[in-house]
């Protein structure tokens, strides 16, 4: 028998395939050409020639932004037709994802927040042409016809906020009491799900959208429910590729679900920082918590990488480090979990690299100590992240459960970690090769 | 598997609370006949009343082997291991004395006991240790990482480790050994609950521990099942679900005082030098890395389910309303006033509007 013949034997390795190349992409300079028909969208096209260009690249690229896009076009449209008051505020507008609630709620917050419980309808309704700014400013958004149609459309825009900004205070004020009183459910790992909803994703999600971009590709490979565990590729000096994966698969993912990351015990040596990474529903990356995990059902994260991976030098981008030894692969086995590779791009350009002072790491106890272009020259402010593009795919599910007394054999936990390796190596080139700009758009 | 319960048992510690309840529980069951409890304390006069049934022999462990023998002993239940020194007693070398020799003395008799049948020894959570690289959850396989720095931890390691070469001298006694959480009742008083019932708590400044309890009743019923039935082996007893400190000192209406853990050592070393209160390193280390235990073995083997540590912790708290100021209905009625407010602001809000749009 050959060396290639025993190869093939061995389980987990005759299903492995590299993921197929993309087909060729026309591009246009360095941007692909959309091929979207035609028919959808030529006033896109016509009347911003290049920005939507890079909105909406490609099939899966417009799941991103599509809507806003064409938003802006119609409401240009029909308000370019008769009133051409202000171009800059439709198109400001409409780059919002809630461009009705900015303004009105100012407006209502001022002037009336005795509309709601008077709840007099006739009375409202007089009141109405007294204030023609305010109304072009909250209308003017989705202003299709007449101004009669606005004024009504915005009316009940103001009562609405009323009643929003009465549920948001009285919402606010329940969390409020649930903390202090301590009735929340915090499960054996110390994740507390109310805090991560209510506090750690929509902070998450301001980086996650305005700051780095996020597009994600084939969430729809992670499994709906029961375990799994996600596989990525690790890099950006500090592990904000973690946090973006985990606000990714709560965003996009049609089960909202939570990622469980497995971290470095360096985590949860440093006070503060353990019960905030506990709090999020993080754990200290060993097999038993693993394990456990994954039986009852969630999704784990782990960046096999650990500290190689984020530590390592601008030089060295989008080269995935060694995998240690395999251990996420076998406890994926043990528990016939399906593994998800997930690939990151992106990260490696926040903080890139370009020396590490090993001495001064020694001295604080840390792995490594980054010298990046801004971060000790310019002090705290260094510590932002640049803002580059960030695109995540999740790849296929790799089925487990037919592996599970092979956990305890090395070459094929060996041959599997290699395979989920050499799957997010291919898919961060593919991903690269999408994204030509680091810090496009 | 459920055999016929001993005839006569022998209880260690029944000058506690826990080892009086034991034997007063063993006493009242119809099955057992004789129960002997081994102390070298008289009991409180709070725990006589208990102990009407029980024969007390008063002597320390060294006596074990005539009690134990003499008696012609089918089942012993080891409960004097103290998880605080107590300065009335000796202070922390008289605590070794009793944990560490004691179990030595009474695991030596019952060896040499032979028509001994069962042997059930109390121990702790504490076995499992202290270490950032833990895992989240223990199983009964989980080694400790490291000696812990607690001497009841360490102990409690001496102890398992005498229970392990007496099961492999003795494999025909049903050795079992039971890891209680911290336990909490509305009456027990240990250390634990004297810290809880504070106004003002002091916590570990960036810390955040994952806490489990045990009903006492419920460690009560596992005991007395594992005396009556027969269940070898090592389980966790623990109530499930978690407490995170800061929200048990919250559901608690206390207010925790979050120091660093250095302050916190060295206050504790200082109260303990005073005298005033016992707060050990055991303890602190709880505090800092917490402790979750899997109890699926317990359940499995006994078919019998400890309550929740939050509904143990709500009992406790019931009885313990002094001294608590941030308290659910306190909160409510703020957050309700808050509401009214609002709601009252622009009422008047409304009608100065109202007031001035008229004219």
């Amino acid at each position: 028998m050959s060396q290639d013949e025993f190869h093939d034997m061995l389980p987990g390795h005759a299903e492995f395939q590299l993921p197929t190349p993309p087909p060729p992409q026309r591009v246009n300079g360095r941007r692909p050409i959309p091929e979207k028909p035609a028919a959808e969208k030529p006033a896109a096209e016509e009347a911003t020639p290049e920005k939507p260009t890079a909105d909406a690249p490609a099939g899966e690229h417009a799941e991103e932004r599509p809507t806003t896009a064409e938003h802006a076009t119609s409401a240009e449209h029909a308000t370019s037709a008769e009133a051409a008051e202000s171009t800059e505020t439709v198109t400001l507008a409409a780059e919002k994802p809630a461009p009705r609630v900015a303004p009105v709620k100012k407006v209502a917050a001022k002037r009336i927040p005795a509309k709601k419980a008077a709840r007099a309808r006739p009375e409202t309704r007089p009141e109405q042409p007294e204030k023609p700014g305010s109304e072009s400013a909250a209308g003017s958004g989705r202003a299709a016809g007449s101004q009669s149609a606005a004024d009504s459309e915005s009316a009940d825009g103001r009562e609405d906020a009323v009643d929003v900004w009465d549920r948001r205070v009285a919402d606010g004020l329940a969390f409020l009491r649930r903390r202090l009183a301590g009735t929340y459910r915090v499960d054996e790992f110390g994740f507390d799900a109310e805090l991560t909803d209510a506090v750690f994703h929509p902070m998450l999600r301001v980086l996650y959208r305005d700051w780095f971009r996020t597009e994600v590709f084939g969430v729809e490979n992670v499994p709906s429910e029961g375990g799994g565990l996600v596989v990525g590729n690790h890099s950006g000096t500090i592990a904000l590729d973690a946090l973006m994966l985990t606000t990714a698969l709560h965003d996009r993912h049609p089960q909202r679900r939570h990622l469980r990351l497995l971290g470095a015990d360096l985590v949860f040596r440093v006070p503060g920082m353990s019960e905030l990474a506990r709090a999020a529903g993080a754990t200290v990356a060993c097999n038993p918590d693993a394990e456990r995990l994954m039986t009852s059902g969630e999704l784990v994260g782990v960046f096999p990488e650990g500290f190689k991976g984020i530590g390592k030098k601008f030089s060295e981008r989008y080269k995935l480090q060694r995998f240690g030894r395999g251990g996420f692969v076998s406890a994926a086995l043990r528990t016939g979990t399906p593994i998800v590779p997930v690939a990151i791009v992106g990260a490696e350009e926040i903080y890139p690299i370009l020396a590490d002072l090993k001495p001064l790491a020694r001295l604080l106890g840390l792995p490594y100590f980054p010298v990046t272009p801004t971060f000790p020259w310019l002090g705290p402010l260094g510590m932002i992240p640049l803002p580059s593009k960030w695109m995540i795919r999740f790849c296929p599910p790799i089925p487990t459960a037919h592996l599970t007394e092979y956990a305890d054999d090395p070459l094929v936990v060996y041959n599997l970690a290699d395979q989920v390796r050499e799957t997010i190596q291919a898919t961060l080139h593919e991903l690269l090769q999408k994204r030509p700009d680091p810090f496009a758009r | 598997m459920v055999t016929s319960p001993p005839s006569v048992v022998v209880v260690t510690g029944v000058s506690r609370y826990l080892g009086a309840r034991v034997a007063a529980r063993l006493a009242a069951d119809p099955r057992i006949e004789r129960v002997v409890g081994l102390d070298p304390h008289d009991p409180p006069a709070r725990l006589l009343g208990l102990l009407d049934g029980v024969e007390r022999i008063r002597a320390d462990a060294r006596a074990a082997t005539e009690a134990i023998a003499g008696l012609g002993a089918e089942a012993v239940v080891h409960l004097a291991v103290t998880s605080v020194p107590d300065a009335e007693h000796g202070g922390r070398a008289a605590m070794k004395e009793q944990n560490v020799i004691g179990t030595m003395q009474v695991l030596a008799a019952a060896q040499g006991a032979p028509g001994l049948r069962k042997l059930v020894v109390r121990s702790s959570t504490a076995a499992y240790g202290a270490s950032f690289r833990d895992p989240a959850v223990f199983t009964e396989d989980t080694e400790p990482r490291a000696v812990p720095r607690g001497p009841f931890a360490r102990d409690i390691l001496d102890i398992e480790g005498y229970v392990r070469g007496f099961r492999r001298r003795r494999p025909e006694v049903a050795a079992t050994v039971l890891r209680f959480a911290p336990m909490i009742s509305s009456s027990a008083e240990t250390s634990l609950t004297r810290y809880f019932a504070q106004p003002v708590v002091p916590t570990v400044l960036g810390r955040d521990a994952r806490m489990q309890f045990v009903h006492v009743e419920d460690a009560l019923e596992v005991l007395h099942r594992s005396v009556t039935e027969e269940h070898p082996g090592t389980f966790n007893v623990a109530g499930a679900g978690v407490l995170t400190l800061s929200q048990a000192v919250r559901r608690a209406g206390r207010i925790a005082l979050p120091l660093p853990e250095s302050a916190l050592s060295t206050g504790a070393a200082l109260l303990r030098n005073l005298g005033v209160e016992q707060i050990g390193l055991d303890q602190i280390d709880l505090f800092v890395h917490g402790r979750v235990v899997d109890t699926t073995r317990l359940i499995r083997e006994f078919g019998f389910t400890p309550r929740g540590t939050e509904t143990a912790f709500q009992e406790f708290i019931e009885a313990h309303v002094a001294g608590s100021s941030l308290t659910a209905d306190r909160l409510a009625a703020a957050e309700s006033a808050i509401l009214d407010g609002v709601r009252r602001v622009r009422a008047a809000a409304e009608a100065s509007l109202a007031g001035s749009d008229r004219p």
